[in-house]
């Protein structure tokens, strides 16, 4: 099952991912967001979390690595448009003293 | 105690694919009383942890079986029971603690407990070392 989609723009590169994210999903899309990091050397990387309506805590250490990868390469890293149920694990985490998370994805259901 | 109004029990297999099925079955079986989908994201969520802790901690990627157990109250009371038999914790307190983790890779939270603790009502967790681990989760529905 497709758990990534990819654009690379003008420098940014952007990961959205497709579906939960548990430890189970989270191997592929480390993966490949890894190789994707490293072949395009972006200066900013959108982790999408616009299509992600379950996450668990290893959506957190997923988030993290990416996070550290990219500081590592000098490319920003962002989360964008976390649904509400996603948005809460962040901040139970406080993710967002690390990590910038813009835009939101919580239409009233 | 009073009588559970239903319940159900499931045992599945140590496999990481499982994660998804058991979240998936106790949502199924909680929607019954109508929760909340916030209510639901929160059980969700719980029991992901809970059987991800038992697959990479509780059997370290070995093959073992993993109980879940799930029955709730006329007072919408919901308890929701997970078990395995792996290697189990020997500190309780350390292993609950936010950040805490023994994996290496730098790709464990080490927010599993902290999750469950916060998006349940109540958390209690019974271990041995070498006697699995035993997490009995409790929440009550608006």
């Amino acid at each position: 099952m497709e758990k990534l989609r990819f654009n690379y723009e003008n420098e940014v590169l952007t990961l959205k991912i497709i579906g939960d994210i548990d430890h189970h999903s989270a191997v592929s899309v480390r993966e490949q967001s890894d190789s994707l990091i490293f072949e395009k050397r972006p200066t900013i990387v959108l982790f999408d979390l616009s299509a992600v309506e379950f996450m668990d805590s290893s959506g957190l250490g997923l988030i993290l690595g990416r996070f550290t990868l990219s500081e590592e390469i000098g490319a920003e890293f962002k989360i964008i448009k976390p649904a509400r149920s996603v948005l809460r694990i962040l901040e139970l985490a406080g993710i967002e003293r690390l990590i910038k998370i813009e835009g939101d994805n919580n239409e009233e259901k | 105690m009073k009588k559970s109004e239903n319940s159900m029990k499931i045992y599945l297999p140590s496999l990481s694919v499982n994660e998804g099925v058991a979240r998936s079955a106790v949502a199924v079986f909680v929607a019954q009383l109508n929760p909340t989908i916030e209510e639901i994201s929160d059980i969700k969520c719980a029991v992901s942890e809970a059987v991800t802790n038992a697959i990479v901690h509780g059997y370290k990627y070995s093959q073992g079986v993993i109980y879940i157990g799930v029955k709730y109250y006329s007072d919408r009371t919901v308890v929701i029971e997970i078990k395995d038999k792996g290697c189990g914790i020997e500190n309780v307190a350390e292993a609950m603690t936010p950040l805490f983790t023994t994996d290496t890779s730098g790709e464990r939270s080490g927010m599993g407990f902290a999750v469950m603790s916060t998006f349940m009502d109540k958390l209690d967790v019974y271990s041995k070392k070498g006697e699995g681990v035993r997490i009995l989760m409790v929440k009550k529905l608006g």
